[in-house]
């Protein structure tokens, strides 16, 4: 914690001795923020089944369109579901801020004692396991309708579980460049689907090189590293955005 | 909007900010809060740290201003999704304050018996009070927000609930704190107790 806190613990402790007041660590106000987001979106169940659902439908909808061809639509399966999954996320991405923004709880976030960064981070991961997690809990069984590769298994799912953080990591920053606009989920898309692209590519590339039974370790670190590098820096960007959004 | 202001606002200060509609009364108060940025100027606070008085830029330390501050804005901040107690516990545990006194905070807002409630189904009226019942909150505590900016806390708040507030905001002073707002209403506060500070419509 830095000088400030500690003075202002200092300013109130003779006072504060009869009072219990819990100052929150970081840790305490991630935790704090990412039950309130998970509790509002158990009790607003569409936000959770609308991005799977579009998921689902996309994915399911291929072979028909198709035809049953296994050689054709296993070709073809890793673009479908990463090119599904980023659709999905792209479709939940207003909810990030939106809602708190239309009643307020956004200022009170920007004005409470914490870091941003942090309620930000709390917020991301709260979205992610809201719409990630539950893509990568289907898609190996999405996979099968898709005549998938049976060596390429494990790197879809660990594509997946590299790579929908990094979508939710880039796409809060365009929403939080876009909050404050009525209409802003065209520019949204404009803003976040290029930052999307090397996460497609490296992902269908990976799954495509393990299918050959080759090794995938190279684009899974590529991943890994957008993902390492949209962790540390995408919170400071999305609070740094969020303060001009709201001014 | 406006220019060449200047303002001190003390301890034990009750200020209400008033001026026609638009005349920016609301961008004053997100300036003072540091939510907008001013084209010019400078916003200042002042703290007592072991016996020696700082006074800082509100961006030098924003961490310790935001530990001072409770500010309520045009919208409540309430989520329609969340309890009445579960919105007010959020909001007092996100500024680090207890959380013991919820189901107190919240009768003295008139919402007991609502407390299960969730706001989405409540009135405007009661969904105010949720973010209201904050300051009483904030009163009792002794590690408590000092500067309180408020925006319109009188909206949709019925008669007996606003002479409970200026009660409160007169209690806040005299222990302290100050309490910056706008309203178009007139207020009971005795006279020598009320800053005022009018703001004037330009035409440009």
């Amino acid at each position: 914690m830095n000088q400030a806190s500690e003075n202002s613990i200092a300013q109130n402790s003779p006072r504060d001795m009869n009072k219990t007041t819990n100052k929150l660590s970081y840790r305490g106000a991630f935790n704090l923020m990412v039950k309130r987001d998970l509790t509002i979106a158990l009790r607003h169940k569409d936000d959770i089944l609308n991005p799977l659902l579009f998921f689902v439908i996309v994915v399911t909808l291929f072979p028909l369109g198709i035809g049953p061809e296994a050689s054709t639509l296993s070709r073809i399966a890793p673009g479908i579901i990463w090119v599904a999954a980023l659709l999905s996320t792209l479709l939940s991405l207003d909810r990030l801020f939106k809602a708190d923004h239309n009643d307020g709880s956004l200022e009170q976030m920007l004005l409470s004692p914490h870091p941003v960064f942090i309620l930000v981070l709390a917020k991301i991961t709260a979205h992610w396991l809201i719409t990630g997690l539950p893509l990568i809990i289907v898609a190996p069984l999405l996979a099968v309708l898709l005549h998938f590769n049976e060596q390429s298994y494990s790197a879809l799912m660990l594509t997946l579980l590299l790579g929908t953080p990094v979508l939710s990591l880039l796409g809060a920053i365009g929403v939080a460049l876009t909050v404050g606009i009525k209409k802003g989920g065209v520019l949204l898309s404009l803003l976040v689907l290029p930052l999307y692209i090397p996460v497609l590519i490296f992902a269908t590339s990976a799954i495509d090189t393990a299918a050959l039974g080759l090794p995938y370790g190279g684009q899974l670190a590529i991943i890994a590293a957008l993902f390492l590098g949209s962790l540390t820096l995408a919170p400071f960007a999305v609070g740094a955005a969020l303060k001009v959004s709201t001014n | 909007m406006f220019e060449q202001l200047n303002l001190q606002i003390n301890a034990g200060d009750i200020v209400q900010i008033e001026g026609p509609n638009g005349a920016g009364k609301t961008s004053l108060l997100r300036i003072l809060t540091g939510l907008s940025q001013p084209y010019d100027g400078e916003v200042f606070f002042s703290t007592t740290t072991q016996e020696q008085v700082r006074t800082l830029k509100i961006s030098d330390d924003s961490e310790l201003f935001h530990q001072n501050l409770l500010y309520l804005g045009h919208l409540a901040g309430v989520k329609g999704e969340m309890t009445a107690t579960e919105n007010l516990s959020f909001n007092l545990a996100l500024h680090g304050l207890s959380t013991d006194s919820v189901d107190e905070n919240l009768s003295a807002v008139n919402l007991l018996g609502f407390e299960d409630s969730l706001a989405s189904h409540l009135s405007a009226g009661q969904h105010r009070r949720i973010a209201l019942a904050r300051l009483f909150s904030s009163a009792e505590l002794a590690h408590k927000a000092k500067i309180w900016i408020l925006d319109e806390p009188f909206t949709a708040i019925d008669k007996q609930g606003v002479a409970n507030l200026e009660k409160l905001f007169l209690q806040h002073a005299e222990q302290g704190g100050c309490v910056i707002l706008t309203t178009h209403q007139d207020l009971t506060i005795a006279k020598e107790k009320l800053k005022k500070i009018t703001l004037a419509y330009r035409f440009y």
